[in-house]
């Protein structure tokens, strides 16, 4: 596969702050690669420096191997985080107009489709749903048939149903051909979406690869959680990888058999034992030393 | 690239007309201050005026008793023929040259003409009129045909600055100009849609508005209805590529409305928008000078009021081409798409 993005070293300073601290990443062609991370990250200004619409103090952005220029605007669609559309303009009115600034259209029915929006297409823009305005901007970003696609926390604000139809969207994107790059501080969605993540905290990128391969390299075994209030001992008395977070105590094992004998001497209510498997909450949680959603 | 300018050109038209308050604020307005004033201000003026044709720009009374006259406004002027064009349309009540061969212009049309004319013979009671007479024909300027140009300039400045000033502050502060950055659309592309939008606009309604005003007012129109379109095209170019030049790195509404302001006001006052400047120093005459405003009033009441032809209002219709030129390219120089 070739690699379609590439970044490297991306600096934004403001005064005061380094919003972004050298991130470089590559994006191989048909991945969906999500940049994970807690509000205030770095996520959107690094995705805003790569499509161009935040100036970068330093750093590159390549797409097929060039400079991204006027190629890269005419074949990225973007979605961005919160977009404000022209008032008083219908659906199809706004559509078309995106249409009308590519070279290469999507074809309108089909787009239409795509997006479900085939009932919305004569209403004004400001009176759509949370949901609705979120696949219409999604049309917006697919107008020209794109072939390297950013959405920029697509599914903030969203109820768990329009969340779950908009992943859909994204899945049925990616299996037409497109590239994905998505910013994301939901970790089911980049577990579900995401072919390769690279998590960021305070401007950095802190661990990048397959989501699977990180948690395994992380981790070995599962997780056991407990009440801290169910323990009757001292966690350093236990002999196990021990996390503690928000009241909730997470040993890690390789033998859950073996782990629930030792624990139980020290546990004074077993039903509140949870067993899992390791998620890159806990991989975040690991690394910063703090949690995603802080 | 003229596919993406249509593009934004019609969705900044559709925006506008469906916007319906917006929409009958700039139709409505320029036609009740028309009318309203026209009906308040159309009568006869109370005050005589007087033209003095000197080169000085003071009046001095010991000169002839008639200048102590009371109730005569009196305009000293040393441009003979702009003087006695205004004794033709009623504007002045008398022009008078004092001197080794007092004179004076009267419009034998003008009843206030009489009663000045009157004024000048009796004033000096010490000795016999030796005064001579001279007639200007021409029918009366009223202050709708004076007004009407004032009102519509007016209205193109606030329409062309605000609708595009501020829209374009509005989109880049809610994020549509970031989204249209995303595009290939380029900044040159945009201005010009905006540009162009606007200015079709506002071209439409002023000649609807002054269509509607000349034919029941039967308002003045001395010369060629090109050349006063070409005027008003040239106006609003000028006009809206100031707002975009303000627009161009402001974030804040609040500061743009401001900026806006901080321009209109002076520029309507000194413009002479309501009234003439005439009586007003050389400093604020020459001041004026550098909005497009006063070109565009000064052009076409040329145009309504004395029949001027294209040559006649070349110079101010290179004024403002020059302005605008100037505004556009210092506007797309600095012009940001973002708030960063």
């Amino acid at each position: 596969m070739a690699t379609i993005l590439e970044a490297r070293d991306l600096i934004k300073e403001y005064p005061g702050v380094t919003a972004v601290g050298g991130v470089s990443f590559a994006v191989e062609e048909g991945i969906c690669f999500g940049l994970l991370g807690p509000n205030g990250a770095g996520k959107t200004t690094t995705v805003e420096i790569i499509e161009g619409v935040t100036p970068a103090t330093s750093g590159e952005v390549y797409y097929y191997g060039e400079p991204a220029g006027a190629k890269f605007r005419q074949e990225a669609g973007i979605q961005f985080q919160n977009t404000a559309l022209q008032d008083f303009l219908t659906v199809r009115e706004t559509i078309e107009m995106f249409r009308a600034l590519y070279d290469c259209k999507a074809d309108f029915d089909e787009l239409i489709e795509q997006c479900s929006l085939g009932d919305l297409l004569d209403r004004d823009n400001r009176k759509l749903s949370g949901g609705q305005r979120q696949r219409l901007l999604l049309a917006v970003a697919l107008v020209n048939r794109p072939r390297l696609v950013f959405l920029d926390e697509p599914t903030t604000g969203l109820d768990p149903q329009a969340r779950r139809n908009f992943w859909d969207l994204v899945q049925n994107l990616r299996a037409l051909g497109s590239s994905i790059v998505m910013t994301t501080h939901y970790m089911d969605e980049a577990e579900v979406l995401c072919d390769e993540i690279a998590i960021m905290d305070a401007g950095q990128i802190i661990a990048q690869g397959v989501p699977d391969d990180l948690l395994r390299d992380h981790y070995e075994g599962l997780i056991i959680e407990l009440p801290i209030g169910d323990l009757t001992d001292e966690l350093a008395e236990i002999e196990h990888t021990v996390y503690e977070n928000l009241g909730i105590v997470e040993f890690v094992t390789t033998d859950v058999s073996a782990s629930l004998q030792q624990l139980s001497p020290h546990v004074t209510n077993l039903n509140h034992i949870k067993i899992r498997q390791p998620n890159l909450d806990d991989l975040f949680l690991d690394l910063t030393g703090h949690s995603l959603r802080a | 690239m003229l596919r993406r300018i249509f593009a934004i050109f019609q969705g900044r038209n559709r925006e506008f007309l469906r916007d319906r308050a917006s929409f009958a604020w700039n139709l409505l307005l320029p036609v009740v201050l028309i009318f309203g004033l026209s009906f308040a201000l159309g009568g006869d003026r109370n005050a005589y005026t007087v033209g003095i044709l000197q080169d000085s720009d003071d009046i001095v009374e010991e000169q002839h008793p008639f200048l102590s006259t009371r109730y005569i406004r009196f305009v000293p002027t040393s441009d003979k023929d702009d003087a006695l064009r205004k004794v033709s349309r009623h504007q002045l009540d008398l022009l008078v040259e004092f001197g080794d061969a007092p004179r004076y212009w009267v419009n034998p049309d003008s009843s206030k003409g009489h009663f000045v004319e009157l004024a000048l013979l009796q004033s000096d009671v010490t000795a016999p009129p030796t005064i001579d007479k001279e007639h200007i024909s021409g029918d009366a300027v009223h202050y709708a045909d004076w007004v009407l140009p004032g009102i519509l300039g007016m209205n193109m400045m606030f329409s062309c600055m605000f609708g595009v000033g501020y829209v374009v502050v509005r989109y880049r502060k809610n994020g549509f100009l970031k989204r249209l950055r995303a595009t290939p659309l380029t900044s040159l592309e945009f201005i010009s849609a905006q540009v162009a939008s606007r200015m079709v606009l506002i071209i439409c309604i002023t000649v609807f508005v002054y269509t509607g005003t000349h034919l029941i007012l039967d308002t003045r129109m001395e010369g060629s209805y090109f050349t006063l379109f070409l005027v008003a095209m040239v106006g609003a170019i000028s006009m809206v590529s100031l707002g975009l030049l303000i627009s161009a790195r402001v974030t804040s509404e609040e500061l743009a409305g401001g900026l806006l302001n901080m321009i209109n006001w002076p520029m309507m006052l000194l413009s002479g928008v309501w009234f003439s400047l005439e009586g007003a120093g050389t400093f604020v005459q020459n001041l004026a000078k550098i909005f497009p405003l006063t070109h565009v009033l000064d052009s076409a009441r040329a145009v309504m009021l004395d029949g001027a032809t294209i040559g006649d209002v070349a110079p101010s219709l290179l004024a403002l081409t020059a302005l605008s030129v100037v505004f556009i390219g210092i506007g797309a120089k600095i012009f940001r798409w973002g708030q960063f």
